[in-house]
């Protein structure tokens, strides 16, 4: 009960005139960061951070999420209309949405995605307000060592889902905490790894990387590949969305099942790629028209876009409840609390309480509004794709540098963007995944932290982490989740033999 | 048959060379690290572990997964599969040189007139557009973004000779 009266404070802060059109220029912007190659949910935030800066918390995470939720919607629009998914996780979106397009029904399968993406946010925001809280409650009795089990177990669950070879995702994985430790350490206040560099005093800040890896490293990679954009017209109105909409409630199980596969995959940190790929796969297997996929069915784009929008939304859930960012995004949006003065962490919920539920409430307006912003501005925002690459680059380029240099003031930081970015295009061409990178390089210190408090704390021996059921239990998932590969191989061929 | 490197799709550095190539630099790296970790003491304290605790294992867990997949690279049979052809590489470079260029002009000329610089020999010499429209928009995107950041948001961003002579 308590929740719901802290939900409607929630909406009385939102509808704020301030902040409602703060709301309104995120959602566009997000969508725009979304359309145009090179520029994602993760480094479009934290492009963007500097100008949050004088904002309340309140506005600025209102804004930053919109964002958020802008460039979710926003990638939809290019997979459909120029097969060129503006985001990795609408990459699924363009097997049955172009197709859609090529036949003169891009208006269907545009609304048909935006109104799944919301559909899909929609559900994951409703689990965030109810299951939230009571994580946060909970975690609120965690010690060092749950802390670090909980960071243990979403380091794990990268290693065991990812789709790149596990030793792939352990170097990039490490290679993120070892850059975390430079600089000073927050126990001992011992500098270490500096090498007597001044420079690396302060440590790389993620937000850096963040910019080069997925910034510069994508312009480079879209230049290599030598994009051209060769679109379908991007033709909406009324009639064509009220028809869409009378026929997308048969699709109701394909829904409920990608927001159940969204939520779940958003929460454990593989994110809204894998979740779209997810629940696409599942969809084809299991529809009556599975064969049709792939040539222009509305089912296709329901499944993946509703598991994209409900994993990138539901991967707010740990960030806001625990402190752990499911998603690069997230992380952004962790490290502008940080610099707003915040605590993240299940603090949050009984400290910031007007902070915590504005964002909230701010999740099912935003989206609303989302939906209508995309809806009707769809042409405006597909013109923006027809700008040439050689114009578009080098604005881009600029605004990274920019977000670069505005989070510490130093040069320094944009030279090491740039540094970020050749790293990223590298360790991109040879299937490296970055996003493990990125959250080690957030959360490197504060696992580092609650693991060395724990050892003090046991005098040095490893049983703590096993030492009651809770954290015994946290562990087991993390190395279940470490080993599910070899676990699920072990598993399918057992199956054939108990059918014998 | 599958020795088409130097066939129709052009040449280039071979993938499988590129990731050993990234293998090795990662191993490098992973010395780096532990050899800090070292001077930083790796051993028990008395705040516990000491600083360079944690970064040693880190640094060996690199070193560690980089010979996996070092040794993962140098099993699996050669075959043909380009990193990137040479043009490709040299389109990348031509985004890059000049990115390099301006990253290092900033410190000295400001960001914005940097930047005016940066889109302007984007346009003129991979995009090929008349000096009107590359004047328009190298000099309009600047001015934007200074209204924008300096007034709007009041966030300073560097500036260089120019801006002080104009008096900001």
């Amino acid at each position: 009960m308590e929740e719901i009266v802290n939900l409607f404070h929630g909406f009385a802060v939102v509808v704020q005139p301030f902040n409602l059109m703060v709301m309104v220029v995120g959602i566009m912007l997000g969508v725009i960061i979304g359309v145009l190659p090179g520029l994602g949910g993760a480094n479009g935030v934290a492009i963007l951070l500097p100008l949050t800066f004088s904002m309340s918390p309140t506005s600025a995470i209102i804004m930053l999420s919109c964002i958020y939720w802008g460039a979710l919607f926003g990638g939809a629009i290019t997979s459909v209309l120029f097969n060129i998914p503006g985001e990795p996780w609408s990459v699924a979106t363009t097997f049955d949405g172009h197709p859609m397009a090529q036949q003169g029904r891009a208006g269907e399968a545009l609304t048909a995605a935006f109104t799944s993406s919301f559909v899909g946010a929609l559900f994951a925001v409703i689990m965030i307000t109810l299951v939230a809280p009571l994580v946060a409650k909970f975690a609120l009795q965690f010690g060092p060592a749950e802390k670090f089990g909980v960071y243990f177990l979403a380091f794990c669950s990268f290693i065991g889902m990812s789709k790149e070879p596990p030793f792939k995702t352990v170097a990039s994985m490490m290679i993120g905490f070892a850059l975390a430790a430079v600089g000073l350490d927050s126990i001992t206040g011992q500098l270490r790894l500096t090498f007597g560099y001044t420079e690396l005093l302060t440590g790389f800040d993620f937000l850096i990387a963040v910019i080069g890896l997925f910034g510069i490293g994508e312009i480079l990679l879209s230049i290599e590949e030598g994009l051209t954009f060769k679109g379908g017209s991007a033709g909406i109105n009324p009639k064509v969305v009220f028809q869409t909409w009378a026929e997308l409630p048969r699709y109701w199980m394909t829904s409920l099942r990608s927001c159940v596969i969204g939520c779940w995959m958003g929460i454990s940190p593989a994110g809204a790629t894998p979740a779209s790929f997810m629940s696409y796969g599942i969809a084809k297997r299991v529809s009556k028209h599975g064969d049709r996929f792939g040539r222009g069915e509305v089912e296709g784009v329901v499944a993946p876009e509703t598991a994209a929008h409900a994993a990138g939304t539901a991967a707010l859930l740990p960030m806001l409840s625990l402190g752990v960012p499911g998603s690069p995004t997230a992380a952004v949006l962790l490290g502008g609390l940080l610099i707003w003065g915040l605590q993240p962490g299940p603090l949050l919920f009984v400290e910031q309480k007007e902070f915590v539920w504005g964002l909230i409430a701010s999740m099912y307006l935003g989206n609303v509004v989302g939906l209508l912003v995309v809806l009707t501005c769809v042409p405006l925002f597909a013109a923006i794709l027809r700008i040439p690459f050689s114009i578009i680059a080098p604005i881009i380029l600029v605004f990274c540098a920019i977000g670069a240099y505005t989070v510490h003031n130093s040069t320094f930081d944009v030279v090491m963007m740039l540094v970020f970015g050749v790293v990223g295009y590298i360790l991109k061409k040879c299937n490296y995944p970055l996003a493990p990178m990125v959250l080690a390089i957030v959360l490197g210190d504060k696992a580092e932290e609650a693991f060395r408090q724990s050892l003090l704390a046991s005098q040095g021996g490893l049983g703590i982490f096993f030492s009651n059921g809770l954290v015994s239990s946290i562990m087991a998932l993390g190395l279940i989740a470490l080993f599910w590969p070899l676990i699920s191989n072990a598993l399918t061929r057992l199956k054939p033999r108990t059918a014998l | 048959m599958t020795d088409d490197s130097h066939g129709l799709r052009g040449a280039g550095p071979t993938q499988r060379s590129v990731e050993i190539g990234v293998t090795v630099a990662m191993a490098v790296f992973s010395l780096i690290v532990v050899a800090g970790s070292l001077k930083a003491g790796i051993g028990w304290g008395a705040e516990g572990p000491q600083a360079g605790f944690v970064p040693f294992y880190v640094g060996l867990m690199i070193l560690g997964s980089s010979i996996i997949n070092f040794g993962a690279l140098v099993v699996e049979r050669p075959d043909a599969q380009l990193f990137a052809e040479w043009g490709q590489l040299g389109k990348v470079m031509s985004v890059l040189v000049p990115t390099s260029i301006y990253v290092a002009l900033v410190p000295w000329i400001g960001i914005y007139v940097a930047s005016a610089l940066l889109i302007a020999v984007f346009m003129r010499w991979l995009g090929r557009y008349g000096w009107g429209l590359v004047a328009a928009i190298s000099i309009g995107v600047p001015l934007v973004t200074f209204v924008v950041f300096e007034k709007w948001f009041l966030v300073p961003l560097p500036k260089g000779p120019i801006e002080a002579y104009l008096g900001f």
